[in-house]
């Protein structure tokens, strides 16, 4: 199957897109993203614990699985607002 | 209203936009650019959002916001890009029959702006170095530039 995952911010920095398509096997969770991704920037997995995923606009854990057409997200600490 | 945009928030935009015959108080918040961050100079900030799940979540605050209060009037923008110092980068509008209801529930939802809508500040310093703000020291080592280039094939 296919999904879509999207980068923001340090992540989108680090990785070097914002975006892209990503074949899975069928059953495979967030973490078979979250695997991949370590293997072509292995200190991701330090800071996996501060940072948060969704899976269709919705915060989601690693165990959650995915399906054709998911669009999931790796969200950074997130730092919107103001300093008040 | 619960937007991310590229534009200037006025004001008269977010309070229309929760304005009523029910109302006898509206609260304004905005969150504005400043000119240091703990006494370092900055220069501008730069944000960036992931707009369908920051409107989808900031709509989910207004919804908490009508549990807790009972109020529906609520309205959020906030800005994303390059933010010069001064301008609005956040926007909270609640309108409540009272004021003691509409300035907590203003506040509550401004916390929990920062705390799930997924929006992220860069800081750009005087000296034009830029880093993505940390909400604390969770950042670490991990976020340091990498050694090696990625592959590209």
């Amino acid at each position: 199957m296919n999904v879509t995952v999207k980068y923001f911010a340090v992540c989108h920095e680090m990785l070097d897109r914002s975006e892209e398509e990503m074949e899975l096997p069928e059953g495979a969770t967030v973490k078979t993203i979250l695997k991949r991704l370590e293997e072509e920037w292995p200190e991701i997995a330090e800071f996996y614990e501060v940072m948060q995923m969704s899976v269709n606009w919705e915060y989601a854990t690693e165990n959650t699985e995915l399906v054709e057409g998911d669009e999931v997200a790796l969200i950074p600490p997130v730092t919107g607002g103001c300093d008040v | 209203m619960f937007k991310i945009t590229t534009e200037v928030i006025t004001g008269e935009e977010v309070r229309e936009a929760v304005e009523g015959p029910d109302a006898g108080a509206v609260v304004l918040f905005f969150g504005t650019v400043r000119n240091n961050t703990g006494g370092r100079p900055v220069k501008c900030l730069e944000y960036e959002a992931y707009p369908p799940m920051a409107e989808k979540k900031m709509a989910e605050i207004a919804e908490e916001v009508s549990d807790k209060w009972g109020i529906n009037r609520v309205a959020m923008a906030h800005r994303v890009g390059k933010l010069e110092i001064g301008e609005v980068s956040v926007a909270v509008a609640v309108a409540s029959p009272h004021r003691k209801d509409g300035f907590e529930a203003c506040k509550y939802a401004m916390d929990r702006l920062k705390q799930i809508v997924p929006i992220w500040k860069r800081e750009v310093w005087a000296d034009d170095e830029a880093e993505w703000v940390k909400p604390d020291a969770v950042y670490f080592d991990a976020l340091k530039p990498r050694k090696t280039a990625p592959q590209t094939d």
